[in-house]
Order: structure tokens, then sequence, then C-alpha cells
């Protein structure tokens, strides 16, 4: 099954202030403005100042107010998914200076696709600072038809376009934002293992 | 050279098979009775007339069968063929050291006249005649390294070198031995072997790719890699994984020896000059076990080597569904006899 010594397999270090950088923008979930908090906690309240979090995600009315206290000083834009939290980083990335750190925290597909934008404007991956919290699930992309499966938590998992039984490797793609999902019962059709819920 | 280009399919019907004068031209990859996982990198020198080390692109009579199975490949799934914006001047870096060496070492079949930036192809065997100018994209039917991709047997990639790394920022990739370019593309050296078993802790990557970052123009690398094949398919991608990986359960003690090849892919490193970039061919040479038994020392050595396998390679190689039957149809060809060092026939 997955072998989790796939050099691939992205490793998140864990957030830290960037205390020269002259902006920040950080994507977080749920989970992850957990992070974020402990974050400022080990800066000053400039840091905060100069701080622009992306907080994408479904909250309750309750869950807007105690994160936005929780988070200030710093700007909080709320956006209601993680396909919308992500365009709106785009967007700021087409005006952003010189001296921005990118930040993110929370589940792999949202850390995935935050580095991803941060590909698309030249920000090298390593220099994105990166936290794992919440949710284990994947995003995945089915390596035969390129449909890409959101939110998986369970291995095998069926492509949700092409309805392949698929293998979920450990192989991931920055480029794609993705792991590598692989037809199971290839050899064999039919002969599939019992899934299990590894990605909670 | 007298080659004649054999009418032949890696699909379907899978006509493929080597002439009797093809057979001891087949880069045998095992140097020894025993496997040992290695580096084996060695200068891409000439290597005697006739084997398919002369010259540094090798063409041999599978060509243009093999060319319109890889058109077939482009024309199912464009994305076997893929390069990053940034790739542009190391694709014209492909272009040129293909096209040079093509005629260089094969002027019956290829000719290149070159005045300037205003170049002349001219291909025989597959009917191409094209004229160009060096570095404009526009005056040619594909992307450089397309163009040329489609001219030349095995897959390529090309790798950018920056911080002290290699990139796989493009390629053209339709007879991969299961890896697929459109997921690696843009990984790093250490990334796109990920999946590879046993090598990374036996520090094989690290020193591989020391080695390479140091590749200097003029002075080519190869190496021998190999893996077994049911059926001389050459498509034997990830993305079609659903349709050939049935193929295992489809031999038997009675077509062991047609159904399954060795594959070797004999892969060629490049500095590029003006990207500096690396370009890596893998030329894949198919032969059933059949046709690899006609050389004695073969005989002996391959049920020697298969038996000595970790069982992480068997894993990871995919063999563990015929390798029983491929040793016990081996066997009565291993004599005991001694086996000469390296890999060619005696």
């Amino acid at each position: 099954m997955t072998v989790s010594t796939i050099k691939s397999r992205p490793i998140y270090p864990g957030l830290s202030p960037d205390l020269n950088a002259r902006r920040n923008i950080i994507v977080c979930d749920k989970a992850g403005a957990a992070a974020v908090t402990e974050l400022f906690s080990r800066a000053d309240s400039a840091f905060a100042e100069r701080t622009t979090i992306i907080l994408a995600d479904s909250l309750s009315a309750t869950e807007t107010q105690t994160l936005s206290r929780d988070l200030a000083p710093a700007a909080v834009e709320i956006q209601p998914t993680l396909a919308d939290g992500i365009a709106r980083l785009r967007q700021l990335l087409e005006t952003a200076p010189m001296g921005l750190r990118l930040y993110a925290a929370g589940s792999e597909p949202l850390i995935g696709l935050v580095v991803q934008a941060g590909l698309d404007f030249s920000i090298d991956h390593l220099s994105i600072r990166t936290e794992h919290r919440g949710s284990l699930m994947r995003r995945v992309q089915c390596v035969h038809c390129k449909g890409y499966i959101e939110n998986v938590t369970t291995n095998p998992v069926k492509c949700t376009h092409c309805g392949l039984t698929l293998l979920v490797r450990d192989h991931y793609s920055r480029r794609l934002a993705a792991f590598q999902g692989v037809c199971i019962d290839a050899e064999v059709p039919g002969e599939i293992p019992p899934t299990e819920a590894l990605y909670q | 050279m007298g080659l004649t280009f054999r009418n032949e399919t890696f699909r379907d019907d899978f006509t493929y098979t080597n002439s009797p004068s093809n057979i001891r031209r087949f880069p045998f990859p095992f140097v020894e009775d025993q496997y040992r996982y290695s580096v084996n990198i060695e200068p891409h020198t000439p290597g005697p007339k006739g084997s398919p080390f002369e010259h540094h692109f090798d063409v041999d009579e599978h060509y243009v069968s093999e060319m319109r199975d890889r058109a077939m490949v482009l024309a199912a799934d464009p994305l076997r063929c893929q390069a990053l914006p940034h790739m542009m001047t190391a694709q014209w870096d492909m272009l040129e050291l293909l096209m040079t060496s093509l005629a260089r070492d094969y002027p019956e079949h290829f000719t290149l006249h070159r005045d300037g930036t205003a170049w002349h192809w001219i291909n025989r065997p597959l009917g191409i005649d094209q004229k160009f100018t060096f570095l404009d994209a526009s005056t040619l039917p594909y992307p450089p390294m397309e163009f040329i991709g489609r001219q030349v047997q095995g897959d390529f990639s090309i790798q950018d070198q920056r911080d002290n790394q290699l990139w796989m920022d493009a390629g053209i990739i339709t007879s991969q031995a299961d890896w697929s370019l459109d997921f690696d593309v843009g990984m790093n050296f250490f990334e796109w072997h990920g999946p590879v078993p046993l090598a990374h802790e036996a520090g094989v990557f690290e020193r591989a790719l020391k080695f390479l970052l140091n590749l200097q123009i003029g002075k080519p690398v190869r190496r021998l890699n190999w893996t077994m094949t049911i059926n001389p398919r050459l498509d034997t991608s990830p993305e079609n994984y659903h349709k050939w990986a049935s193929d295992r359960m489809t031999v038997t003690p009675e077509n062991v020896g047609q159904k399954v090849h060795l594959r070797v892919e004999m892969q060629g490193l490049f500095r590029l000059p003006r990207s500096n970039a690396i370009l890596f061919s893998i030329r894949g040479y198919l032969m059933s076990l059949e046709q690899i038994v006609t050389v004695p020392k073969w005989g002996r050595r391959l049920p020697r080597v298969l038996a000595s396998l970790p069982p992480e390679l068997v894993e990871y190689k995919s063999l563990g569904r015929y390798r029983d039957m491929a040793l016990a149809y081996l066997a009565p060809y291993d004599d005991g006899a001694p086996t000469s060092p390296g890999g060619g026939p005696d």
C-alpha cells in the first residue's frame, strides 16, 4: 500500500513569523486559524498589523466573531470556500509587492493550493511557511482520466469522474497540488482490498 | 549500414519481434550473475561497430514502427509531451543535438543543411523534409522538442538545473515504465524518483545527482536500467495501467517464453550548451525470454539474476505474478557453467 518514505510527499515544518517581511499573507481554514493565533503569540503586534489573513472555511456567526477577534489586529477576510479563498489569494498576488511572505495553515489541500498559487507567481515553494492542522483529507488526481477528487478520506477511493477504484499513493505533485490515484484492481478487475478511512 | 525497418505493432496483435541479426546487439543489462543496485554510470563513448553503443542515439530496425506508435499515443493523450514555459531554449538545444547527431551518424537516413539560422532537415525513413529557422518556433509544425521527439526512438526528458538541483521541466514520454510525465513534470530529482525503493536509503540518488550537476558539455554519460513487460508493449504508462496491467494475468507456463519481455533502457545524459539543462534519453529495447535464451550466456545468467532480486524490487517492478513461471522456463538454460564478466554475448 502507501509508502510514507516517498520523497515527493511534502512535509510541513510549522509556521514561524518572518519579522523582516514587509507584508504577510496567511491563508488558513478553521483548524489552521489556531496555528495562526499561536504564530501571532510568537511575534509583536506590528507583525500582525502587516498581515492579511484569508480565512477560507464555512463558519457560523459565532465562529466568525470569535476568530476575527482572535486574529486581530491582522486584517481578516473570510471566504466561504477554499476555492474562493484561493481565488482571492491569486487576486492579492497580482499586486503583491517585493518583501511579501506567504503562509498556509490547515488541511493539506489548502496548503497544496496555496503553494500551487505561489508557484504560478514564481514564489519558491520552500519559502512558503506551512503548518498542517485538522483533517488528513487529501486532494487526489486520477492518473487515468486526470480528474481531481477533493476531500478524499479513504484509501482506496472511487474516482468521481471515471469511476475507477484508485489506490491513493504518497507520490505528490506540487504543480497539480494533488496526490496520485492509480487503479487498484487493474491486474484483476474487482479484486479490491477493504476501504480504510486513512485520511480522516 | 543497410537497415531494413520492420513493419510491426506494439499493441493489439503485438507483431513486434527482433530479427535474428538484431538479437546479439541487445544491450543485456546484467554484468554479473547477481543483481546489485548501483548508479552504474559510464561515459557515453562510442562502442563497438554495430552495437547499440556505437552512436549517441541508436536507430535500429524498429525505428519506423516505434515512431508510428508514439504518434498514436500522442494523438490519444497530448499530455505525454509537455514543457514548462522557461524550457524553450533547452528544446532548441535538444533539437540541435539530435539533428546533428543523426545526420552525422546515419547520413543515408538523415540530412541536415545549415546556413546560419536557415536549416533544412531531411528524414528519409519517415518522409519528412522541413525547412525552418533555428530558434524560431513559428517555423516548425510542432514545438522543437516535439518535432524532433517524434522522430527519434526512446523517450526524452529535459532537466533544468538550478539551486543545486535538477528539475524535470520538459519531456516527451510515450513508452515509459509506469511513470507519468504529466504528474512528475516540475519535480526535482529526489521527488520524481520518490517511488523507487531502497535506492534513497542507499544514497544512490544523492551520489547520482552530485555527479550529474557537474556533467560537462560534450562528455555525455549512460547507464542501463531494466524491467519486465508482458507483451512487447511500449506504452506501459500509468495513464493506461488499467488497460495493460491485466496482461500479467495472461502469462502461462506454455506462453511465458513469448509473452515475458526483458525491457532494457539505455539512458543517456547530455549537457545542453545554451540552456545548461540536461537531456535525458531513455532508449528502450524489448526482447522475449524465448529470444534471450538463444544467447547461451544470457540464458545462464538471467535466471540467476532473477532469483537474486530483493523482494522490494520484485514488488516495485511488479514481477510477482509471473517471476516463478519465468524462472521455471529459464531453468533448463542454466547448466551451471560460469559466465564471463560484462553483459555482452560470448
